[in-house]
């Protein structure tokens, strides 16, 4: 980025980056004005995909709502759902097996590292690297396998219930998470050999984009934006919520503020959540996964909040109840949605390839952002 | 006369129907390659190991429909495509394959194959500049400022050799470096020559051809992450074919040169059974390094590429020839 | 403690209830009550039950107030979560909610709301405060039709860009 920027707006040319677009993995577009290969200014444009999941949340019974969840973010599905029953079984007052918590806590950090490894994957190719995609591929299909099992479904999983889960663990999918521990370690010491060390990969993410911590906390970005600026904020640790506070983890966080260190956060939380799925296995106690008495799901008026971590940041979801079978008000809070929205800012003055690599760094998944 | 006009005629038929084969089955070798690589099976329902895979995605390019979009520059648009094809195939004419497989071995050899090598990066600007697409017209820019900046390293190196061997005829190169690898022009200890940056040199010779070929990683002509397909965004069917082959016809050239220039064309590096299966092998060697490296390396930046060929390349590569020029004043 | 601080930071917006401020709400959670109409909730500052409602404090404020409780919470180091409306249509009101938080582990979550009349709905934006509401504050506009005063560009977010619906409103027919 030696190359010093000279920007003449009178000859500046728009070009539309999507909605079909191989760099925004989705229908997203962004409307750029271009001078020469520098971008002069950007205006995100959502909402390709937006399906009005808060207006399904009204009309949808509490049950009913459960699988409209995982539809949100199709890579991290299982964070999402679990800030949903978390939510409803603190407004509803059910208390939740211990052993479903655990099940819960592994399944959930299953779904990142598959999340997160389809990232590390889809963000090389971003760069122009082809073949690290199909490793992580790889690796991520032995967690589809263990999940399919265990929930019924590979990608949009509705495993939890109000209370509790759908199904339990068997044997057969301890021993598996077992096996894949040390198998993601060793694969984790390859995608740094193979990706992290090269010359190329780290020139082109070295001081690229660099987020100020004032930026992310103006557009209140989360996850490993957030953490790759420097900031040390996970839900999981600030608000620790389900079994968490049983775990010792650590946070990955970097300073550098630019793509590498988003990029060097999610692969160390990789690294976490292995650790995690490990003490989850080792501590996983007996009993049911479901409360035995199941009560109809009721709900006081009030407003109620639920904040996890998801593979993408801090998801939110707000509840406003009227005491009726169904909420009278189910805001969704997503994390790219405010990761996305500093994209506009940040990028001006920067080259496309650059930008778009940025984007990459953001780890985008558009249905999550339009909802 | 007329039979040397036969001669060239016949060779550029050879040279066509080499290309083609040449490009067909490379598209198959870089599938199969980047499978390997990728711990996939490739293109293997067609035929044993996917061998047929190749003409049959040529019958399909073919039997395609010729899109022209609407606001195209329609001449340029369908020119673009041939004259990407047409100097990759003039250059074969005069690459000698073996000390009898030549087309048509002329004692300016190399200025011709780099002056047809040249046209490629304007192909690429016409493609660009008649598509009427912003990604393509950003993606030919780069190309010709690409092309520019390697042409210079790649010629300065070029010239290097020209002076150690004393002819500009590709066949007088190879001469020159007969009887032992020892004797190639890639290593230091070549008899009556002690240029310890030879290596240097062809290492910087490689990756120009990378580079002049638009092979990862510096495919930013294509760069499908940012500019969609680049150049040929709006080219379909054989259009989008010709490219193609253009494409792989060039690294064949490139990898043909650079064993020439460096590797002793057609010679054996012991002296033993010199002839054309010791050309082919280097080439094909060089070609999957070639393919390794697209398939394991990201992309640079448009900066990164054009910093490299200023600030490192060409000065490495000018450098090396006041060198090598001093060394032939001293032996 | 950040609570206490922001707790006292958000009373002076209610000069008049600075002595004697309601430090529960009014009605018990959990029971169930017998809907009966209730008038709305007067301005002020409530303090919530984190463990039930996941916040801790809940201040209502009026339009014009709006902008001073969002510049304390800026200057206090909280980040905009999210902006959404409620439709309270029988009330004939609609409520802008605005959810803060913290980044370090002095957990603090506010929830800021303001309530306007339906038919003229108009709140004075915060993105003079945080850039990041921009969104959010387009995407309420998008789907309860309330004005943001002085936003730099109130266009249809996620619906289309023709839309001229609203469709979080309860009287919403699709």
């Amino acid at each position: 980025m030696s190359a010093p920027i000279r920007i003449r707006p009178d000859e500046t040319f728009t070009l539309n980056v999507g909605p079909q677009h191989p760099a925004t993995h989705g229908v997203l577009r962004v409307k750029m004005e271009m001078d020469g290969e520098y971008i002069v200014n950007a205006e995100t444009v959502i909402g390709y995909i937006h399906r009005m999941h808060e207006k399904m949340g009204e009309l949808k019974t509490y049950p009913q709502f459960l699988m409209n969840l995982s539809r949100m973010d199709y890579l991290g599905a299982l964070g999402y759902s679990h800030g949903h029953v978390l939510l409803i079984e603190k407004a509803a007052g059910i208390e939740v097996p211990e052993r479903a918590e655990y099940i819960r806590a592994i399944t959930v950090e299953l779904n990142r590292i598959a999340s997160h490894l389809f990232w590390f994957g889809a963000f090389v190719m971003d760069l122009g690297g082809f073949s690290p995609l199909m490793y992580a591929l790889q690796d991520r299909e032995y967690i589809l396998d263990m999940l399919e099992a265990v929930t019924g479904s590979r990608l949009t999983y509705s495993y939890y219930r109000f209370g509790g889960l759908y199904n339990d663990v068997d044997d057969d999918f301890i021993a598996a998470a077992r096996r894949f521990i040390p198998r993601m370690r060793t694969s984790m010491k390859k995608y740094h050999k193979l990706v992290t060390g090269n010359i190329i990969f780290k020139k082109r993410l070295e001081g690229i984009a660099p987020l100020s911590p004032e930026i992310i906390r103006k557009y209140g970005a989360t996850g490993a934006v957030a953490r790759g600026s420097g900031i040390n904020f996970d839900v999981r640790k600030n608000e620790p919520y389900s079994v968490y506070p049983e775990f010792d983890f650590d946070i990955p966080v970097f300073h550098e503020c630019d793509s590498l260190a988003r990029y060097k956060v999610r692969m160390a939380e990789i690294e976490q959540s292995l650790r995690i799925i490990e003490q989850g296995l080792d501590k996983l106690p007996g009993g049911p996964i479901m409360p035995e008495k199941k009560k109809p799901i009721k709900i006081a008026p009030g407003d109620y909040y639920q904040a996890v971590e998801t593979a993408r940041g801090s998801f939110g979801i707000r509840l406003v109840s009227d005491g009726g079978k169904t909420p009278y008000r189910l805001k969704l809070r997503s994390p790219t949605y405010s990761n996305m929205h500093l994209f506009d800012e940040s990028c001006r003055g920067m080259l496309i390839m650059d930008a778009l690599a940025f984007m990459g760094s953001l780890d985008l998944v558009i249905p999550e952002i339009d909802r | 006369m007329s039979l040397t006009l036969l001669n060239v005629i016949v060779a550029v038929f050879i040279a066509i129907a080499f290309a083609a084969l040449n490009a067909a089955y490379l598209v198959w070798a870089e599938r199969r390659g980047a499978a390997r690589i990728q711990r996939r099976p490739g293109p293997n329902i067609n035929g044993p190991f996917g061998l047929f895979q190749p003409p049959l995605d040529g019958v399909k390019l073919m039997a395609k429909q010729l899109l022209i979009p609407g606001d195209v520059d329609k001449i340029l648009f369908m020119v673009a495509p041939v004259l990407a094809m047409a100097p990759a195939i003039t250059s074969f004419v005069t690459i000698p394959f073996s000390s009898h497989i030549v087309g048509h071995n002329m004692h300016i050899g190399i200025l011709l194959v780099f002056a047809f090598a040249s046209m490629g990066g304007m192909a690429l600007l016409l493609a660009g500049w008649s598509s009427r697409n912003k990604y393509s017209v950003m993606s030919s820019v780069r190309a010709v400022s690409q092309a520019i900046a390697y042409e210079i390293p790649m010629l300065i190196t070029a010239i290097t050799i020209v002076m150690i061997t004393g002819t500009t005829d590709l066949m007088g190169i190879v001469k020159a470096q007969t009887g032992g690898f020892w004797h190639w022009n890639i290593f230091p200890f070549k008899a009556g020559l002690f240029n310890p940056l030879m290596l240097m040199s062809f290492l910087i010779f490689f990756i120009c051809s990378l580079a002049e070929t638009n092979r990862a990683p510096f495919d930013l002509g294509e760069a499908e992450s940012e500019l969609v397909a680049g150049f040929h965004t709006e080219y379909g069917s054989m259009g989008f074919g010709l490219f193609f082959m253009g494409e792989y016809a060039n690294i064949v050239i490139g990898a043909s040169l650079t064993t020439i220039l460096f590797l002793g064309g057609w010679d054996c590096p012991f002296g033993l059974f010199p002839g054309v299966w010791w050309f082919l092998l280097k080439i094909y060697l060089l070609i999957a390094t070639f393919i390794w490296i697209r398939w394991t390396f990201p992309r640079t930046t448009i900066y990164g590429l054009l910093n490299l060929s200023w600030k490192i390349l060409i000065p490495a590569s000018l450098f090396n020839l006041l060198l090598t020029a001093g060394l032939l004043k001293v032996f | 403690m950040i609570v206490e601080k922001t707790k006292r930071a958000l009373l002076n917006l209610f000069p008049q209830s600075d002595s004697s401020l309601p430090s529960a709400p009014p009605e018990e959670e959990g029971t169930a009550k017998t809907p009966k109409k209730e008038p709305p909730r007067p301005n002020g500052l409530i303090i919530r039950d984190y463990s039930v409602h996941g916040y801790h404090l809940d201040a209502q404020v009026a339009p014009a107030q709006l902008t001073d409780a969002v510049t304390i919470l800026d200057e206090a180091g909280f980040f905009v979560e999210s902006i959404t409306g409620v439709d309270w249509i029988k009330e004939g009101q609609i409520e802008v909610i605005y959810d803060f938080s913290r980044y370090d582990f002095d957990l603090c979550r506010v929830v800021i709301r303001t309530r306007v009349p339906r038919d003229k709905a108009a709140v004075p934006t915060i993105t003079g405060i945080y850039a990041g509401a921009n969104w959010h504050e387009r995407e309420t506009h998008d789907f309860f039709g309330i004005t943001f005063e002085g936003h730099p560009h109130l266009i249809p977010l996620l619906l289309p860009e023709d839309a001229d619906f609203h469709p979080l409103l309860k009287d919403f027919k699709a």
